[in-house]
Parts: structure tokens; C-alpha cells; sequence
């Protein structure tokens, strides 16, 4: 377990200096293009490329392996790779001892995971997984690049410790060209996260739980704080159902089109007694709101996003914009005012500098220096704890957050919704390269929905001909939860029995069938994995 | 480190750097046209040649590898006329600029070969158009000559192929300088742009034709930016010349990776987007963040004016910030009140800046006392 959720190193040396990416639940080719980019020039001047992901993405063809595992097995196919690197003397031995703790329990646990068993429950062939495990251990800097195909699963979270102990086994951390490295969806979602937007933390990861960190914040703001654990977003719709929750804010979210089974989304949000949007546009979810407040847009604002690698980089104002909006730190501070917490109208500039007095990973981090010539426009990676510091390319150099490094052995579960009689096929969701998420944005210029503008359901040509179906029918795609209509695309890209859809397309949303399963740690939904039936429409 | 003069100036380079490169270490500009760092240097365009002492010919900086002891000389009256050749030559493979027609063209002053023609005296200052003043012209005030290309009168017009939606390829602008090559291949490795031959002539293959869908292009559109001419361009390119224009560097707003680019605003209004060089992105730009970064922002469905459910008709109605605001803080506060903090909750937005969501959280945690704050980093 390393820590917080993010790159532990920089884009620049994985794709420059690693020897060999192995690539897990990740296309980003697709969903982070200009990584996808730079990721072809590394495996065209000589870099390794193990792709381990249930369809053929397109990087899948110019790998040396391309594990086309089922969908939800991940873990096996982590500690798979763990038990042979142990049982062969493969890894580094040096590192474990130095940096780790927890080998011998480890080396326990994945003992089962034989590449016999790896092969009955990932449905690959034991060779390569032999294959992948020995190229990852031979190389001198590989770097796991890794995606929601990972972290979108009721077990992600085990998923993502499967892969971080690869990386300790094989002392692939604290150096250029390796490490574990989430690359995050949206353009500030890992700023979301630094930011405080999660129930357990405060800016910076400090723990809400800790009470010194409350009494730091208290002390700060000027305020009583809340010291109840609070519930993550998937976990307070239930909660609006049963009316525990009875208000909310949201800002900038469209859950209706975007969270699992939408139905189930629906009804919470028609639950609540009041509810607030904060958004540029009436969206699906806007609908069901009591009150809407009009935004402003990132070309309409001073600030800063942080990027997949911890980089903080500056949005800069371009256009005054449409008039009647107002900044949505306005419209917070407002709020504030009007509910009796005395909060002055600040800049963006002045807000981050009360974000560096208070987060000490931002703790050097202002506008003044991200916009001065020694940054030189290339912002700035935290840990960037002040004024001095150059910021962080890669973490744990020499220890981890905790000192020693420790390993997690969570044992394989099978995803929570199987394809069963009824219910025949798996369904996996994503994106692809011409929209983006819930397409607010992206929606609104013409010109790309002439390239991808609308749905469809990839079907194997196996389960097609089964079917009766043939590439271009419309089809009925049903789960326990919804159904829509959709067009089929047959091809071999999955494996037979499992389909793929893309989730940014109303006319056929796909989350109208997928499930509300969550991560019992992250409490993400498992979008990759449930089950569905195909009929021609 | 090789070390070598340049214009008389001592330079110490790594071993394998061009001359170009250790030029520019040494701040010495050396014209180029068909060099982008890091993405083409094929040497076809003869602009950057210079004097090594001992060689008869001047040499192309661009692929010249700077060695121990060598004297380089960029600036001479041989040289001048050289690269005057190498322009003309250019010029006349380009149908508006050998036509006296640069002011018809999109790319007027933003065009590299029409700033260096100009500067060169190839072409005239009434062809100069914004670029007389940023090509700081070492001839300027020289004849203007208007360069008669192959063929001259009779009209050598080839098909523009212009069905893609956001890419066009004028051939007939092109002077086959292959830029656009290097970023499909070399920068973005697409493997879509390709050259091919007419004769001795290097030609371009464009996927932008009746038959782009069949293509492999991910429609980045990275090939027109490293257009040095008007030849292969985003359309959006129609609707501004660059002397009306201002750029704002910021950061793209999809994806995690990060990309730099530059929003191009004429009037208050966003008009394009270009990628800048930042760490993550290094000049580059997806589909997305060049063609689809900007036009949501204006969009007419963009609301202008806070709504508040009527609870009568049970409908969405404009109301004033003051209406709506009331309305928040006085249910927010009742809710709060009556059942606890933990009756509310609070989602941010993945998408927005750090700024807000840090105020965002703050307010919830103060104002409804609560720590059921999220963001969609789940979904």
C-alpha cells in the first residue's frame, strides 16, 4: 500500500525512460489520448508493452503480450504474477528487505495462485502469463500504467493493491521509468481529491478522523467542524432513498447519466426534500433540481487544475463569457454569507494561497509562482511542501508514506453479478476517443458527433451468429435493471460471452444497466462487470 | 562536447547536436522552414544553409552535425542569395503567395514562408500582410518580385480535400516541406499522413478526403499545426487572421493528462485552440482538446439565469441570484437545523478548479456541517 490515490511517477519518464509499460484496465489511446501518444513513440524506440485487458484495445497490436483476461479477475492475475516471480527467485530481494514489510504473509497468500489457477479463472494461457511475469521481472525500470478497468470493479480496491505489490516485489519504485500509476479520468480529478472532496479528508489527505487535524482546520476557518464520519457519494443515494439524507449541492455533476443504474439514481434524487445544482447547462440531472444556479466555465476563470501526475497547472481567464452567470466561488461564498459563516469574496490567486496555509502537499504552490519565470510554465508536482521546493516528479525516493513499504493480500473475489442463464452475457463499459463522460462538454460542438455521435453494444461474432444477429442490427440489450436499444457492433474485439459499451451516448445510456455494485474500500461502482441479454430488436 | 564557432562565437554542444541546435544554444538565428524540433528535420527546404569552413557548398544546419573545431558562418551575401533561391523556389509551389494572392489566404501573417519570403525580398511588402512586421525583414525595402511559378497563367488547381469536419488540405498551398508528416508520425505516431510521389515531386497524403472515415486518423489535427503555410489547416482557421487574434495559455478541461494549450480569442470570443508546449503534452493536443475544448462555452443552451421550481405549476422558473440564493441558504439552514449535517451532502465537480472545490468542501463542512462531501472520482 503506497498511499494516496496517484502517479507515483511522471508521464515524461514512464514514456522516456521505462523499459517496459505494462498497461492494466487502461486505453489511452482513447481516453487519454496524448498519453496513448507518447506511449506508441516508447514502444517504437524499443520499450516493452504488456497489455492486460479484457477486449483489443488498439495499443493490444503493438504489444509483445496482450493478456485478454476476463473481465473482474485482475487480482488473480496480480498475485499470479507475484507467486512466480517468488517461487522462481525473480524478485529483488534487496528491496523487500529494506523497503517492505509483510513478505512472508504475501508469499503465503499468493502461494495458491498457480499459473494453472490463473489460467482457469482469467481464461488466459498459463505461458504468457509465465511470459509477462518474467519480462516485467527482467526489466530495469517498468512502470504498471494502470485505469478504470482496475479501480471500476466491487473489487477494486484489492485490484490496485494486487498491482502495488508487483511493483514492491520487483523494487520497481522510487526511480524514473517505474512505479504504480493510476491515470485519472477527469481533467481535476485528482485536484478534487487533494482539494478535500471526499468525506474522510480534509485538503491534502489529512484525515477528517484525527482530531488535530480538526482543530487545525478549526482554527484556520474559525468554526466548529463535524467529526462524524461522512458517506461517499455512491453510498448517500441509498441514504436520500431512506431519507437519512435529505438535501444536497451538487456541483457540476450529471449523476442521471452518469452513475449506475439510473433508475435507482432517479428516485433518490426525487427523494430529497431540496436539492441544489450548480452546472452550465440544464442536464438530465438539473431536471430533478429545486434550485439550478448558472456557473462559469474554465475559460471564464483565474485558477488551477491538477493533472493524472500531481501537477498543478494554471487556468487562466480567456472570454468574459455569456452575462448572468456568476463564478462559482461567488455563489459559494454567497451561500456561506447567507447561512451565517462570514466568508469574504476571494480571488482565485488569494484562495490558493489559503490552500497553501492549510495543505502542506500545496504548501508552495501560488498563482504568483506558478505564473513566474523559474516555473517556466511547467507547473508544479506535489509534494511541493513550500516556497523553495522544486515539487515532487516521483514518490517514495526513499521511503513510503509510512515508512516501510506494506504488502496487502486480499484474496480473489469473483465480481458481484455473474452472467448466468437469463442474463447470458457480461457487460463492460468505457469510453472512446471523440466524446467525453457525459458528453456536457464535448455534446456541444459539431462536427465530432459526425465521427461518434451515437451508441452501440460490441458483440463477439461468436455470441452474434448465436444471435442471429449481424454488424449494424439494432439490438435490445437487457439487465436486471433497464434495457435499451442500441446498434450491434460484431467483431472479435471481446472475448466471446462479453460485450462493451461506450457510456457517453443518451440515446442509449449504459447506465441504465449497470449495477450499483461498490468497492467495499472506494466504494466505486463496479461499471465493468454485470450481466446482460442481447436480442435483435 | 564538440566544441565549434559560430559567427565567431565559441560553442560547446553535446555530441550529435546539429548546427541548427547549437546555434539556437548560442541564441544565433538561422532561418528554417521545413525544421520543427523534435518532429522533422528531412532537410528538403535549403533555408537554413550555412558556411563550414572547408566545404565548397553551404550545408543545411538542420542536419549538419556540429564537430570539434568547426567554424560556421550563417550570415553572408552567398548565403542570402542561396536561400533567396530556396524561397523562390518555395513560393512558386504555392499558388496564392505566387500569385500575389497572400491576402486572400487564412494564414495571411501567420504564414512562416510568406514572413521569410518577405524578409528575403522574394516577395513584396504588399504580400507582406502582418508577417512584413513580425519578419523583421533584413531586406526590407527591397523590390518586390512576384514569383511566376511552373506553368505560370495557366491555372494548376488540384482538388481541396475538405470532407473531414474539423481538417482541410489545400495541395494547392502546399510546398511538400513534410512538417505535417513528422507530427503524424514522429510526434503524435498516428501513421495516417503520409508522403508519396508525382513524378520527382514529394507530394502529401491527406486524410481528409471523401474517404476519411476509412482512415486510421484520430483527427488531432497535430499536422496542421506544424503547417508552416496555409496548405493543411483546421477549419476554424477561416474565421480569423492572426493580426485580430490574442492567445490565453491554460489547461485543457477533459482528460487527467494535463495538455497546455493555448485558447485563441478574436473579440471576446474563443475561436481556436492550440497546443503550447507543456511537461505532459509536449506541444500535442487530442481531438478533443483542439476542436471541442471551447465551443460549449457560448453555447445557447448555456444558462444565463438561476431557476426555482415553482411549487405551483411545478416548473423550473427564472428567478433573481437574490431569489435563489434565499431560497438555498433558508432550506439549507432548516434542514441543517432540524435533523443535523448529516441530513445533508455535497458532490463537487471532477471537472472544475481547485479553487472552487476547495471553497466547495469548506462550505459544506462550515455552512451545512457536513462531512458527506464527494466528488464524482467514483464515477
Amino acid at each position: 500500500m503506497l498511499g494516496s490515490g496517484a502517479m507515483t511517477n511522471s508521464i515524461e519518464d514512464i514514456t522516456r525512460q521505462a523499459d517496459l509499460v505494462m498497461l492494466v484496465g487502461s486505453n489511452p489511446e482513447e481516453a487519454h489520448p496524448v498519453i496513448g501518444m507518447q506511449l506508441r513513440a516508447a514502444v517504437e524506440r524499443g520499450c516493452r508493452l504488456i497489455v492486460v485487458d479484457p477486449r483489443d484495445i488498439g495499443l493490444a497490436a503493438q504489444a509483445d503480450i496482450h493478456l485478454k483476461l476476463r473481465p473482474g479477475t485482475n487480482v488473480t492475475f496480480a498475485h499470479g504474477v507475484v507467486n512466480y516471480l517468488i517461487q522462481h527467485g525473480l524478485y529483488d530481494e534487496d528491496f523487500v528487505r529494506e523497503r517492505t514489510e509483510g513478505f512472508e504473509i504475501l508469499a503465503a497468500t499468493v502461494r495458491d495462485y498457480t499459473p494453472e489457477r490463473v489460467e482457469a479463472v482469467c481464461g488466459i494461457d498459463r505461458a504468457d502469463l509465465v511470459s509477462a511475469a518474467r519480462m516485467y521481472a527482467a526489466a530495469d525500470a517498468a512502470a504498471i500504467v494502470y485505469c478504470l478497468g482496475v479501480t471500476e470493479h466491487s473489487t477494486g480496491t484489492d485490484g490496485v493493491m494486487a498491482l502495488s505489490n508487483m511493483a514492491m516485489v520487483t523494487g520497481n519504485l522510487g526511480k524514473p521509468g517505474c512505479g504504480v500509476n493510476p491515470l485519472r479520468g477527469q481533467n481535476n480529478v485528482q485536484g478534487a481529491c487533494d482539494m478535500g472532496a471526499g468525506p474522510d479528508d480534509m485538503p491534502g489527505y489529512q484525515k477528517v478522523a484525527d482530531p488535530a487535524v480538526r482543530h487545525k482546520f478549526e482554527q484556520a476557518w474559525g468554526m466548529p467542524l463535524p467529526a462524524w464520519r461522512g458517506l461517499k457519494a455512491t453510498e448517500c443515494f441509498p441514504a436520500m432513498l431512506d431519507g437519512r439524507i435529505k438535501g444536497l449541492f451538487l456541483f457540476g455533476e450529471d449523476p442521471v447519466r452518469t452513475d449506475p443504474d439510473t433508475h435507482h439514481v432517479i428516485r433518490a434524487l426525487e427523494a430529497l426534500e431540496f436539492f441544489v445544482v450548480d452546472d452550465l447547462f440544464l442536464t438530465e440531472t438539473a431536471r430533478h433540481a429545486d434550485v439550478v444556479l448558472p456557473g462559469r466555465s474554465y475559460a471564464e476563470k483565474e485558477g488551477t487544475f491538477t493533472n493524472t501526475e500531481r501537477r498543478v497547472q494554471r487556468v487562466r481567464k480567456a472570454v468574459e463569457g455569456p452575462a448572468g452567470p456568476w463564478l462559482d466561488t461567488r455563489i459559494f461564498a454567497e451561500v456561506m454569507n447567507r447561512m451565517g459563516v462570514a466568508q469574504p469574496q476571494l480571488s482565485a490567486a488569494a484562495l490558493m494561497d489559503e490552500i497553501a496555509s492549510v495543505t502542506p502537499s500545496y504548501g508552495g504552490v501560488s498563482h504568483a509562482r506558478l505564473d513566474g519565470e523559474a516555473v517556466a510554465g511547467r507547473g508544479l508536482q506535489w509534494p511541493c511542501p513550500n516556497a523553495e521546493h522544486p515539487g515532487t516528479p516521483i514518490l517514495h525516493e526513499s521511503a513510503f508514506p509510512n515508512g516501510l513499504g506494506a504488502f496487502a493480500t486480499p484474496e480473489y473475489l469473483p465480481s458481484v453479478e455473474l452472467p448466468d442463464e437469463d442474463y447470458p452475457l457480461v457487460l463492460m463499459t468505457g469510453r472512446v476517443l471523440y466524446q467525453y463522460n457525459a458528453c456536457a462538454m464535448t455534446g456541444r460542438t459539431r462536427g465530432l458527433d459526425e465521427i461518434a455521435g451515437s451508441s452501440f453494444i460490441e458483440l463477439h461474432s461468436q455470441d452474434a451468429e448465436a444471435l442471429g444477429v449481424v454488424d449494424g442490427d439494432r439490438v435490445r440489450v437487457t439487465s436486471r435493471r433497464g434495457q435499451v436499444e442500441t446498434t450491434a457492433r460484431v467483431s472479435g474485439k471481446t472475448n466471446p460471452g462479453e460485450t462493451w459499451m461506450p457510456f457517453h451516448f443518451q440515446d442509449a445510456n449504459s447506465n441504465w444497466l449497470t449495477i450499483a455494485a461498490l468497492d467495499r474500500v472506494s466504494k466505486a461502482p463496479e461499471y465493468k462487470v454485470c450481466a446482460v441479454r442481447v436480442e435483435k430488436a | 562536447m564538440p566544441s565549434l564557432t559560430i559567427d565567431g562565437a565559441h560553442v560547446a554542444v553535446p555530441e550529435g547536436t546539429t548546427v541548427l541546435e547549437a546555434a539556437r544554444a548560442a541564441g544565433i538565428r538561422i532561418p528554417t522552414l521545413c525544421y520543427l524540433k523534435d518532429v522533422s528535420a528531412v532537410g528538403s527546404c535549403r533555408v537554413c544553409v550555412v558556411d563550414v569552413e572547408g566545404e565548397e557548398h553551404p550545408v543545411p544546419a538542420c542536419s549538419a552535425v556540429a564537430r570539434e573545431g568547426m567554424a560556421v558562418a550563417t550570415q553572408s551575401s552567398r548565403l542570402t542569395d542561396y536561400r533567396r533561391v530556396a524561397l523562390e523556389l518555395l513560393c512558386a509551389s504555392c499558388v496564392p503567395c505566387s500569385e500575389g494572392r497572400c491576402a486572400e489566404c487564412d494564414a495571411d501573417g501567420a504564414c512562416e514562408l510568406q514572413a521569410l519570403a518577405c524578409a528575403y525580398g522574394v516577395i513584396g511588402d504588399a504580400q507582406a500582410g502582418a508577417a512584413g512586421v513580425a519578419g523583421a525583414g533584413e531586406n526590407a525595402g527591397a523590390v518586390g518580385v512576384v514569383v511566376a511559378g511552373p506553368g505560370a497563367g495557366a491555372p494548376r488547381e488540384e482538388p481541396v480535400l475538405d470532407s473531414h469536419p474539423f481538417l482541410t488540405y489545400d495541395p494547392n498551398r502546399c510546398i511538400a516541406c513534410q512538417r505535417c508528416v513528422g507530427a503524424c508520425n514522429v510526434a503524435a505516431r498516428n501513421h495516417t499522413l503520409t508522403t508519396g510521389k508525382r513524378g520527382t515531386r514529394t507530394t502529401i497524403r491527406a486524410p481528409f478526403g471523401e474517404d476519411w472515415r476509412t482512415s486510421g486518423c484520430e483527427s488531432c489535427g497535430n499536422c496542421a499545426q506544424a503547417c508552416p503555410t496555409g496548405a493543411l489547416a483546421v477549419k476554424r482557421r477561416r474565421g480569423y487572421r492572426t493580426s485580430d487574434v490574442e492567445r490565453v495559455r491554460t489547461t485543457c478541461p477533459h482528460c487527467g493528462v494535463g495538455c497546455q494549450l493555448d485558447l485563441v480569442v478574436k473579440d471576446g470570443h474563443v475561436v481556436d485552440a492550440e497546443g503550447a508546449p507543456g511537461p505532459s503534452n509536449k506541444g500535442l493536443l487530442c481531438v478533443k482538446g483542439r476542436s471541442a475544448s471551447f465551443d460549449f462555452v457560448e453555447a445557447p443552451d448555456r444558462l444565463t439565469t438561476p431557476l426555482v421550481r415553482n411549487p405551483a405549476s411545478g416548473q423550473l422558473e427564472p428567478a433573481t441570484w437574490d431569489e435563489a440564493l434565499g431560497l438555498v441558504a433558508r432550506r439549507f439552514t432548516e434542514l441543517r437545523d432540524a435533523h443535523g449535517g448529516q441530513s445533508l451532502a455535497a458532490f463537487a465537480c471532477s471537472r472544475s478548479t481547485n479553487e472552487d472545490i476547495y471553497l466547495f468542501q469548506k462550505m459544506a463542512r462550515e455552512a451545512l456541517q457536513t462531512n458527506n462531501v464527494d466528488c464524482c472520482a467514483r464515477v
